[in-house]
């Protein structure tokens, strides 16, 4: 990847200073199947466990799929959107991570609220039976 | 301010009553600070973010709500989806390998993974629509039941931000033709860069939430 920096810093047309535009990390070959290899098992698994039945419970099936979800999306931004806490001066991870909390809330909170106004919902055969 | 002081200093503008000397920044033209649109575009995606965040919490509460009709153990074909999210994953990682090329310099490189991105993407745009086509016609269309209105508004709109990445991508893939690496064009590619992996860890949610855990059995 050293051309690609002698590239920005040579004689080019359109005003380059490496760390401008295009340039802002780094990529590689390497970092990128890292972060397929690891993609794809972290995918087959949970595929398997639903296709192939492989943990007794749905409710531990359930949690598994979701665990092997949140991983796999921390790998994606880590490997394929490069987040590290020097991207913009940090400016990106704080918005990140200010967006995950509000995510959070909001799918915590609804799911919660949600689920106790379904529970303590009157159902549908006691209210035919009203006066 | 300026359009009272203008005129009655035509000479001199207004800039020099507010500033009589020249005034000595920091900043003295050696060095250029970064771009601000990639922090721009990343905060737009943090925005869409929350859009989907909405959607998967709609999901989240109406996704068992089938109103008597089909559930998603019935209507989800698991191969499939396991081959759409082979074939999303599959257009990150090309993708990649075209920002290598962009970093090297090689149009041609670029050209290609771009174009072989696309064709994954278009793959997965395909096989959505198949799917979707399949279940309307099997009546399990949106206005069947809560569950299916809000599956497809989650995975729609996941499929409608796919559809308009391949067309900025097809566009990019002109302007790259046309003008070579620019460091415009560098900067347009890094945000689409941006908004297809994020499409990618949108799609890990969905197939987890929805198709996975769609097809499991109901607990509760």
């Amino acid at each position: 990847m050293t051309q690609a920096r002698d590239d920005a810093h040579g004689p080019a047309h359109d005003h380059d200073h490496g760390h401008e535009g295009g340039d802002a990390y780094h990529a590689t070959y390497r970092g990128y199947l890292t972060g397929f290899a690891l993609s794809v098992v972290l995918t087959a698994l949970p595929f398997w466990l639903v296709m192939g039945k492989g943990l007794p419970s749905p409710v531990l099936t359930s949690a598994a799929v979701l665990v092997f979800a949140a991983v796999q999306v921390v790998v994606h931004m880590l490997y394929f959107l490069h987040m590290n806490a020097k991207v913009e001066q940090g400016w990106s991870l704080l918005a990140l991570i200010f967006t995950g909390v509000l995510v959070v809330i909001m799918l915590a909170g609804s799911v919660w609220v949600m689920h106790h106004l379904n529970t303590n919902m009157m159902p549908v055969h006691e209210m035919k039976n009203l006066p | 301010m300026q359009t009272t002081l203008s005129p009655s200093l035509p000479t001199a503008g207004p800039l020099s009553v507010l500033r009589p000397a020249a005034p000595r920044f920091y900043d003295d033209g050696t060095h250029h600070p970064p771009s601000g649109t990639l922090l721009g575009f990343w905060l737009y995606l943090m925005s869409d973010c929350l859009i989907f965040a909405v959607l998967f919490a709609v999901y989240a509460v109406m996704g068992r709500s089938y109103a008597a009709g089909p559930s998603g153990a019935d209507l989800f074909d698991l191969p499939l989806v396991a081959v759409n999210t082979a074939m999303l994953l599959l257009s990150s990682i090309t993708y990649g390998f075209a920002m290598i090329g962009m970093q090297q310099r090689r149009v041609r490189a670029v050209l290609g993974w771009l174009a072989v991105t696309g064709l994954f993407g278009a793959a997965f745009v395909g096989l959505e629509l198949f799917e979707f086509t399949h279940l309307i016609h099997e009546g399990a269309g949106p206005q069947r039941s809560a569950f299916l209105s809000s599956f497809f508004a989650l995975v729609g709109t996941h499929g409608l931000h796919v559809s308009f990445g391949i067309v900025w991508l097809a566009t990019l893939m002109l302007q790259v033709r046309r003008l070579g690496l620019t460091q415009a064009n560098r900067r347009r590619l890094m945000c689409l860069s941006m908004f297809w992996h994020f499409l990618d860890v949108v799609w890990i949610g969905v197939f987890s939430v929805v198709y996975l855990m769609g097809s499991l059995p109901v607990t509760a």
